[in-house]
């Protein structure tokens, strides 16, 4: 599986990822060739395999529904970047 | 060109429980920004989701009063877009295997008749936080107090035709999620808010329109104008030659139009795929026969009982099932008073005007199911006559007391001892003897308008406390003679 | 004082030859003075460990110690460590000073380890030479000019200098094993979901596991003991009963069957590496253990689905790091995209870029089932693979690496030369099973080690296996000879 320009833009772009001009052909280059080590998997006969998401096939424990948390709004706003009256600014949102 | 009109609608109901899906903190609403997003709803690093019980508890309770397949193995997959209130960049929601299968919802249409909605799915999922856009000098503010709390999302199948059949379903769907204790159903504050999926196709064509999706829709009447509003849109726009684009829009009350939400115009790519921190979820029937066990009476129930067992008629009875507080306090009233029909008059009739009045719900009303009932009693009882009892509801609805305080402060007890009653009729036919002369002289079949001048006149001399059924037997017995 | 084992130095504390000031003090300055030939640590919290180290000296006086209380500890800097800066090897987390504590530095808290800092590791673990870090490529104290493998080589370089009696350090992919290997240490991966997950900044959730990095296989078992269990935080914990992993470490190994694997001793393994483990595997025989050769015929098709179904999950993992609530955010964003392409692009190098767009392709519309679903599919054939086998034997025996450590900057701009050298240990965190590494002696020069395999939660008797091994071996003795 081969990846251009155009593509690497395009996920780049997805993943809100900004890349320099000057790596694209690097990245191209270096997103191709995992493409095509991924691409190995196709020999592999999986008719009829259910997928593994988890390794041990466990089953999700459920919580009692209960307040445990209390107000930390100060101590978790301590690695803001930027927040004014409890609120974490970012640059305007347009809906 | 007749249009059909063809509408699916995803509703999100916020569910009714103390903490949110995935973690320990609070779902209260209006709290101070921030104040309840503890780490995991900031989506700090190294945090891990666990899903709450009662979140599951509740969607299953939905599937069940919807007749619905219940998802006895589900899981959370995670849909990834980047938004400033989504922290995660990702919202973790159920994707291949929904709580809830197919089902369906009946709805009543205008003409009387009923009409089936399916319902696709139903899946939990958590609410994002919210961006606030004033005062903060051209940036917006995050605040992820809602980011996290348990949704579910009803998605219904495009068989809906029309505006009013759309806003009869979801009112339905409100109406159900109250009676089930699944959510507090309050629009006002957010707990339900409706995407409406709306396209036209020419009446008789098989093939869909290409659709747009109204989102985040919070009132009834808004549900209604924003689709008809949209509808208009589109048949213009086709008539005019154009072409519908397939699009997130957003409902302008104030302009009462439909504008494309610029936000959403890339084409996004979610990458759903199942979430590696959750494993799936396993139900066993003991767990679903239980909550079948613990549903109450549903509102369809309710009114073909209140139809069957209390001979309510069709109309009243579905007004009364309709909400669950309604029904509730209609049959404390019917109960206590021993009478449902006169029951369904007056909590339909008189109390409804006066809860329209105040724009209050049933559940504020300042008079409650067993004072209504004792009014009632009184009512019944001849105690008090029916302009009597309504000027009793007036005092009991400004807090003057029971019905019998109010009879007893008023003097609104009915004369109906017959001497008395014979008085003050004697003393009225010997008051107006030309009406006397005029009633004598006519046919006898038009005697019988007549007496309504002479009943007037006895229910003023008594200052209306006499008996109107008394006072009209005597009056005609006493004129008749004179005849 | 720093060549001592966890029990010896327990034994120390215990009979008052030191205290745990003077010991903590000790490693220290031995931290001040030659971790600038390592670049081990990222974070060194003197302050706090000097007063956990007194704390812990209380307790002893007061009769309340346990096993670990008093030892120092280095922790892999993807543990968020409440009030110390956790980074993750990242300039995105560079500021980012940890609200909250994992449950594994808390467990290590409450046996009373004294933490000596945070350890270098390659930016998000992604990686198997530590030279994604923000913080400069750890050096491996064998040869400051070869790597010292990854992710977790901080903490490997960190315990194979003595610059830290034992460690942390996290396996999604061979991140433990692989520079444990390389470093002359021993190294065990639990089985998935044995070790809380909360707090550890996630890179594959359904592959990620935390384990100990200690000079022998009896530390790394104390350390277990201390870290294991169920953690309600943590969905994919596991709720089997926790053993006590240094109670059969002594049992012999008679009639232990042993799986040698043909594809792990094939192609791509460097000779002098096979020689070291073939003669490791014959000190076992002598032990009484019975050897079979089997075949585990997915091995290679691991790679492959290693490589789609991490970068995939990692891809939404790192979607957190958007600049908004904590870690890094570009200067003056012009609008939200803008902040969120430039914060992103700049806070994440190189290696975590490449993945996180490998992972978006590979979940993106059209090409979900050939590549993410197809993985996983994969995935369960090679946890079949292990399951067959492990019907037939115990354990499973072969190399760690195909490798030693090679030099530093050998294979940059070529990641999938990188993925190649992963083969031996992808698998293992695939299945989701428990693997231990011990040192096995030295191919050119450098350290290599001897990987075991278990079945789901044979942790004590991997323990086992290699304890026997390293009382009739000295090779985990063995120290770098600047370090000595």
């Amino acid at each position: 599986m081969s990846i251009d320009h155009d593509q690497v833009a395009k996920i780049a772009e997805l993943a809100r990822l900004k890349l320099e001009p000057s790596q694209m052909d690097q990245y191209a280059e270096n997103l191709s060739s995992i493409l095509d080590l991924a691409d190995q998997l196709q020999a592999a006969d999986t008719d009829g395999i259910e997928p593994l998401a988890n390794p041990l096939d466990a089953e999700q424990r459920l919580r009692a529904d209960k307040v445990t948390e209390t107000n930390q709004r100060e101590h978790l706003q301590k690695n803001a970047p930027s927040t004014e009256a409890g609120l974490f600014l970012v640059p305007k949102v347009i809906e | 060109m007749q249009w059909e009109t063809v509408i699916g609608l995803e509703i999100h109901v916020q569910l009714a429980t103390e903490s949110k899906i995935f973690s320990g903190a609070s779902t209260k609403f209006g709290a101070e920004p921030n104040t309840q997003a503890c780490a995991l709803d900031l989506g700090l690093p190294g945090v891990l989701p666990v899903v709450n019980e009662k979140a599951i508890e509740l969607g299953v309770r939905f599937g069940l009063a919807i007749d619905a397949e219940i998802g006895m193995k589900s899981a959370f997959d995670r849909k990834n877009y980047f938004y400033p209130d989504l922290p995660k960049g990702y919202q973790t929601t159920q994707m291949d295997y929904p709580i809830v299968g197919v089902g369906h919802m009946d709805i009543e249409l205008e003409d009387g008749s009923t009409k089936r909605i399916g319902v696709t799915r139903a899946h939990l999922e958590e609410d994002a936080g919210k961006s606030l856009h004033e005062d903060f000098d051209g940036q917006s503010g995050i605040d992820l107090n809602r980011a996290g709390t348990p949704l579910l999302e009803i998605v219904s199948e495009p068989d809906i035709r029309s505006a009013k059949e759309a806003v009869a379903y979801v009112k339905k769907i409100h109406s159900l999620i109250q009676y089930l204790d699944v959510s507090d159903g309050n629009m006002a504050e957010g707990s339900m808010r409706v995407d409406c999926n709306v396209s036209i196709r020419p009446k008789g064509q098989e093939e869909f329109g290409t659709r747009t999706e109204i989102k985040n829709v919070n009132s009834f009447k808004f549900i209604e104008k924003a689709i008809n509003t949209e509808i208009e849109r589109q048949i213009d726009l086709i008539e005019d030659g154009g072409t519908v684009v397939q699009e997130t829009r957003l409902y302008d009350s104030a302009k009462d139009e439909t504008r494309s939400m610029r936000s959403k115009e890339v084409a996004n790519d979610y990458r759903y795929f199942p979430c590696p921190d959750l494993l799936p979820i396993i139900i066993e029937q003991s767990f679903v026969d239980e909550i079948k066990a613990s549903l109450p009476e549903l509102p369809d129930q309710k009114r073909d009982r209140f139809q069957q067992e209390m001979g309510l008629s069709h109309y009243d009875a579905s007004v009364l099932s309709a909400s669950r507080d309604l029904a509730n306090y209609f049959e404390v009233v019917a109960t206590e008073a021993k009478d449902a029909k006169l029951a369904a008059n007056w909590v339909m009739g008189e109390l409804s005007k006066f809860l329209n009045q105040s724009d209050l719900e049933i559940s504020a009303s300042p008079v409650s199911a067993e004072q209504l009932a004792g009014m009632l009693i009184r009512l019944k009882d001849d105690t008090i006559s029916s302009k009597g009892a309504k000027t009793v509801l007036e005092a009991m609805w400004e807090g003057e007391g029971s019905a019998d305080e109010v009879i007893e402060k008023k003097g609104l007890k009915q004369v109906t001892d017959s001497g008395a009653i014979e008085s003050i009729v004697d003393e009225v036919i010997s008051n107006c003897p030309a009406q006397v002369e005029q009633y004598t002289s006519s046919e006898p079949d038009k005697r019988g308008k007549m007496v309504g001048f002479f009943v007037g006149q006895v229910m003023k001399a008594s200052k209306g406390t006499a008996n109107p059924g008394q006072v009209n037997q005597v009056l005609k017995k006493k004129l008749d003679a004179l005849c | 004082m720093h060549n001592k084992t966890l029990a010896e130095l327990a034994d120390g504390l215990k009979s008052g030859e030191f205290s745990s000031v003077e010991l903590t003090t000790h490693y220290l300055d031995r931290i001040k003075s030659l971790d600038s030939q390592t670049n081990a640590f990222i974070s060194v919290t003197e302050e706090q460990a000097l007063s956990q180290a007194a704390e812990a000296d209380k307790t002893r006086a007061a009769g309340d110690a346990t096993a670990l209380t008093g030892i120092p500890i280095a922790h892999k800097d993807i543990f968020c460590t409440e009030g110390v800066k956790t980074s993750c090897g990242s300039k995105m987390l560079d500021n980012f000073i940890a609200p909250y504590e994992s449950t594994v530095t808390e467990k290590c808290n409450n046996s009373g380890l004294i933490m000596l800092g945070k350890t270098n590791m390659d930016e998000f673990a992604m990686g198997s030479t530590n030279e994604s870090s923000f913080y400069g490529p750890t050096k491996n104290p064998w040869d400051n000019t070869k790597i010292p493998g990854g992710s977790s080589g901080g903490s490997a370089a960190a315990v194979a200098a003595r610059l830290a009696p034992i460690a942390t350090g996290t396996d999604t992919g061979g991140s433990i094993r692989q520079p444990a290997s390389m470093c002359g240490i021993t190294g065990l991966k639990p089985t998935y979901g044995r070790v809380s997950r909360w707090g550890m900044i996630a890179f594959a959730s359904s592959l990620d596991q935390a384990g100990p990095m200690a000079q022998t296989a009896e530390d790394a078992a104390m350390l277990m003991n201390s870290i294991a269990g169920l953690d309600h935080k943590d969905s994919t914990s596991i709720d089997t009963p926790v053993d006590d992993y240094t109670a059969n470490l002594n049992n012999g190994l008679e009639g232990l069957r042993v799986g040698l694997p043909k594809e792990y001793f094939a192609e791509g393994l460097d000779d002098s590496v096979k020689t070291v483990i073939e003669s490791a595997i014959k000190e076992m025989e002598k032990q009484g253990a019975i050897l079979k050769e089997i075949s585990l015929a997915t091995t290679s098709l691991s790679i492959p689905a290693y490589y789609v179904i991490a970068p995939a999950e990692a891809s939404a993992n790192l979607s957190r790091f958007d600049g908004v609530r904590f870690g890094h955010r570009c200067e003056d964003p012009k609008d939200l995209t803008d902040m969120y392409t430039r914060t992103r692009g700049e806070g994440f190098g190189d290696e975590v870029k490449r993945r996180i767009m490998v992972g978006a392709y590979a979940l993106s519309a059209g090409y979900y089932d050939a590549y993410y679903k197809k993985a996983q599919q994969v995935r369960r054939l090679i946890k079949n693979d292990f399951i067959k086998a492990f019907d037939e034997v115990d354990v499973i025996a072969g190399p760690t690496a195909p490798t030693t450590a090679f030099g530093l900057g050998s294979i940059k701009n070529d990641p999938v030369a990188m993925y190649l050298e992963d083969i031996f240990t992808l698998s293992v965190n695939l299945a989701g099973l428990p693997a231990i590494t011990v040192p096995a002696g030295f191919a050119n020069g450098m350290p290599t080690g001897l990987q075991l395999i278990g079945n789901y939660f044979q942790e004590s008797k991997l323990l086992n296996i290699g304890h026997k091994y390293q009382q009739v071996t000295d090779w985990h003795k063995k120290t770098p000879e600047q370090f000595a």
